[in-house]
């Protein structure tokens, strides 16, 4: 009887280590509690489906395990309750994945007026880019990186001139205000995740992916690296820090643009400087 | 509808072929080593499977050290710890789950099954071992090899598995994890056609399709698939093998390593990745629809009773391994492809829980009104019904795309697979070997051994994976040598990583009783008869125990389904699928 026993354990003690542990979710700090929502619809359904089946087995076990003279019954197949349960598993699915798929098309659909803000992954550091004065980013190649010119701008670019970028800094964002996040990379893959924000995505050299959030509360959140980039992996970390209007503004104006940036180079090392520039 | 348990009244023709003769072997060598008997063929990959498995396990222990007590063993540092997961990984995946299904399994069980004498092409199917087994030799070299074996991830994406960042990115490592990888696809291609003919060609008279074990049922299933999927992991391991040797970029666009412009260009990374999860995802499935075919053979045998729902559950595999193919991407939810894509991928994703649910239904309402011997077979197979279903729920969280958002990454998808593709995919193995042993062997495993062997590992295995969950619910990433101060990790979560390292020791050490077990059974066990399971399918029917080379004296003759078991009116609680004439009490038809 040890196994009756040990499937009501299983049955109850999940459910029981469910409520009663410690570890749960950060608390939220942007606008996708849609997706916590969503969430927790799904460990309902499936909290529910789990504990009838093993219960369910553990009746089977307690009621029809062999005693002498027990003979099986003879039922190769019933033909409606087949049917009702696949028409009940069909509409617990759908349960979850309508709200899911729902919640799906806010996410890939980025508010008009978003802000951008770029995030570029290197082994094993992150920098960030926002658009200068004329509130647009300016072009960039992963060809174009030099050591002057970490994040690969375009000079020829004006509106890459004003852009501001923070090299392995902390990023600044606007509390509630949406923020379109663009991810490059020019090694290896990444991934920007902050668990706060729940979004998450990867980073793909030669490409520019995407995702969006609105930040909710201000606070100092950690960024990790989410998607396996090498030996200093679990060292790729950032912060992204969540300011009222007044504090972003103030932060804002100290950074340094990329003009600025090259100004300051080329002081130093103009010989070099000027070889880069005509492989564009 | 067609009565499914036995065509009454139906005649058995007499056979289109004549039978024919194999070769027999002259010498110990080519009776033991080359040989091209499938039974011995199944123990040898079965043992070449379990030998490198063990030594998986081994590497599980060491990573899960680091994870509970960071820093506590000098020797696992960072690159070492990179090399123990991918090596883990890639082992438990292809070398053992794989090969022991497909190559074990399959070889030993669909001649024998079916009422052949051997696999249709024996030759191809001695091929097929000796290549596994230098594919298995081959990454066994990498642990020797300058720069170690790769440490990029089970998936080795690039650019990252061909670079220098990442341990044996530009060694011998990642050229050795490719090439093997080559090997075993070519080895198991051979091994895979021979159990597709031998199912559709191979069949003894009577043996209809809708009248095999669902066992072979689920191999065959599973090997059609891995047919199909397998080719993709052969292309994006030779077009890596180009990037990493020759200098081409398929997977490589322009990048700039450490300050430094590579001579790469143009190429997609996230093409890597669809070839990669085209065959990796359809993967999962060759795992689990030969565990699901015998399972449910395992319940149905061990409860007496006919397994529930025939007829669905052989369309349920079907249905299964064809969707399979086309829920690829939601690995890829957040990798940066479109995003417009998770529409349909979730769609389909979910879909596949329905024909999944309907399997789970089923082997559960076999055990309704049975007749339950709580033997080792079936305790293994209520405890993979448990994992198997807790496995394939949070499946449904990482499925949805919008609720992998958070949880991609973390160590929730990490507890995910292994309750269900790792843990409960070997409970059935070990279901299984307790069962088929006594027709391998002629003796039976030890049942106080088995027993101990048994509740450590249900027990146990759940306690490591289902606490894990939370610990990504957190928020805590995988393939993180090492937490470090991370403000939103609790120290309590800590704690928790002590305890799986612990219970992860405990668990392993139970299985080196299972292999004392299989060694000291061969002498000791108590001799098995022919049949101690009194079942109905043919491998029980063999005239010699355990089955001489070509199986049968005469071909067996089917003439019902696999599951009569309990008919009413029969003498004895089971009939051979053999066993000739319609039951004097013929039940009401089935449909």
């Amino acid at each position: 009887m040890a196994v009756v026993v040990v499937l009501v354990l299983v049955a109850v003690g999940s459910v029981l280590f469910h409520l009663l542990s410690p570890w749960w979710w950060t608390p939220i700090a942007s606008n996708w509690n849609y997706i916590d929502n969503t969430l927790i619809i799904t460990f309902w359904i499936t909290g529910v489906v789990f504990v009838a089946v093993v219960l369910f087995m553990a009746y089977c076990v307690l009621r029809f395990r062999h005693r002498p003279g027990n003979r099986a019954a003879y039922e190769p197949e019933n033909r409606k309750l087949e049917g009702w349960l696949a028409g009940g598993t069909t509409l617990g699915v759908a349960a979850m994945l309508t709200p899911g798929l729902f919640v799906w098309h806010q996410f890939v659909t980025v508010p008009d007026g978003a802000a951008e803000v770029e995030v570029v992954g290197q082994q094993w550091l992150w920098s960030f880019r926002l658009p200068g004065a004329d509130g647009k980013l300016g072009t960039s190649e992963t060809r174009d990186i030099t050591p002057e010119n970490s994040l690969g701008l375009n000079r020829n670019d004006a509106a890459a001139l004003d852009d501001v970028v923070i090299e392995g800094g902390e990023l600044h964002l606007e509390v509630g205000k949406p923020v379109k996040m663009l991810l490059r990379s020019v090694d290896v893959l990444h991934d920007f995740y902050v668990p706060e924000f729940r979004a998450k995505m990867d980073m793909v050299p030669g490409m520019v992916t995407y995702f969006w959030l609105t930040p909710t509360r201000t606070g100092t959140f950690e960024v990790l690296c989410a998607e396996l980039c090498g030996t200093g992996h679990p060292q790729m970390r950032g912060t992204v820090i969540v300011d009222n209007a007044a504090d972003y503004q103030t932060w804002l104006s100290q950074q340094t643009t990329f003009q600025q940036l090259q100004a300051k180079a080329g002081t130093k090392e103009t010989a070099q400087a000027g070889n880069a520039a005509p492989a564009q | 509808m067609v009565d499914i348990r036995h065509g009454t009244g139906e005649q058995i023709g007499p056979a289109e072929v004549e039978d024919v003769e194999l070769y027999h072997p002259h010498s110990w060598w080519t009776r033991y080593v080359f040989s091209q008997d499938a039974k011995i063929i199944a123990v040898q990959y079965a043992s070449t499977a379990i030998a490198i498995g063990m030594v998986a396990l081994v590497l599980s222990w060491l990573m899960r050290l680091q994870l509970g007590f960071p820093g506590a063993f000098a020797f696992i540092d960072a690159e070492r710890y990179y090399q123990f997961i991918t090596m883990h990984g890639m082992i438990m995946v292809i070398y053992l789950l794989t090969a022991l299904f497909l190559g074990g399994f399959g070889n030993y069980l669909i001649p024998l099954m079916l009422g052949a004498r051997d696999m249709v092409f024996p030759y191809a199917n001695m091929l097929s071992y000796w290549l596994y087994l230098l594919a298995v030799l081959v990454l066994v070299a990498s642990f020797f090899a300058p720069g170690g074996p790769t440490g990029a991830g089970w998936t080795l994406y690039p650019p990252q598995a061909v670079m220098s960042g990442t341990p044996g990115g530009n060694d011998w490592g990642i050229v050795l994890m490719l090439s093997s990888l080559i090997l075993f696809v070519i080895g198991f291609t051979m091994g895979g056609l021979n159990y597709v003919v031998t199912v559709l060609q191979g069949r003894t008279r009577g043996m209809t399709l809708m009248r095999m074990p669902l066992t072979v049922w689920g191999i065959f299933t599973a090997t059609v698939m891995a047919l199909l999927a397998f080719p993709a992991l052969f292309v994006a391991c030779v077009m890596m093998l180009f990037d990493r040797i020759l200098g081409t970029s398929f997977f490589m666009p322009a990048i700039v390593e450490m300050g430094e412009q590579l001579q790469h260009g143009g190429g997609s990374p996230i093409l890597f990745q669809h070839l990669f999860w085209f065959f990796g995802h359809p993967e999962v499935y060759i795992v689990a629809l030969p565990a699901f075919g015998i399972v449910s053979d395992l319940i149905s045998t061990h409860a007496r009773k006919n397994i529930f729902g025939y007829r669905m559950m052989v369309w349920a595999i079907v249905i299964i391994g064809a969707l399979s193919f086309i829920v690829w991407a939601h690995h890829m939810y957040v990798s940066g492809m479109n995003p417009y894509f998770g529409f349909f991928f979730a769609t389909t994703t979910l879909i596949i829980a329905v024909p999944t649910a309907i399997k789970v239904y089923n082997w559960v309402l076999t055990l309704w009104r049975g007749d339950i011997h709580l033997s080792l077979p079936m305790l293994f197979a209520l405890a993979f019904i448990v994992t198997f279903v807790n496995g394939g729920l949070t499946g449904l969280f990482l499925g949805n795309v919008v609720v992998d958002v958070p949880l991609s990454d973390t160590m929730f998808v990490v507890a995910h697979f292994h309750m269900v593709m790792g843990v409960a995919p070997i409970l059935v193995i070990f279901g299984a070997i307790y069962h088929w042993y006594p027709k391998i062997t002629g003796r039976m495993l030890n049942e106080a051994m088995g027993q101990l062997h048994f509740w450590v590992t249900f027990v146990g295995a759940y306690l490591i994976f289902f606490p894990m969950h939370y610990l990504g619910l957190i928020g805590m990433p995988r393939r993180y040598y090492e937490m470090g101060e991370t403000a939103f990790v609790p120290a309590s979560a800590h704690t928790l990583n002590e305890f799986i390292t612990i219970m992860a020791l405990i668990v392993g050490a139970a299985q080196i009783v299972f292999l004392f077990n299989l060694i000291w059974s061969i002498r000791h066990g108590r001799e098995a008869g022919g049949n101690p399971w009194r079942a109905t399918t043919l491998e029980w029917q063999t005239p010699e125990t355990p089955p001489r080379h070509g199986n049968w004296k005469e071909l067996p003759v089917v003439y019902r389904w696999p599951y009569d078991y309990s008919v009413p009116g029969a003498a004895e609680d089971f009939i051979p699928q053999n066993q000739p004439g319609a039951t004097s009490h013929a039940p009401e038809g089935a449909s």
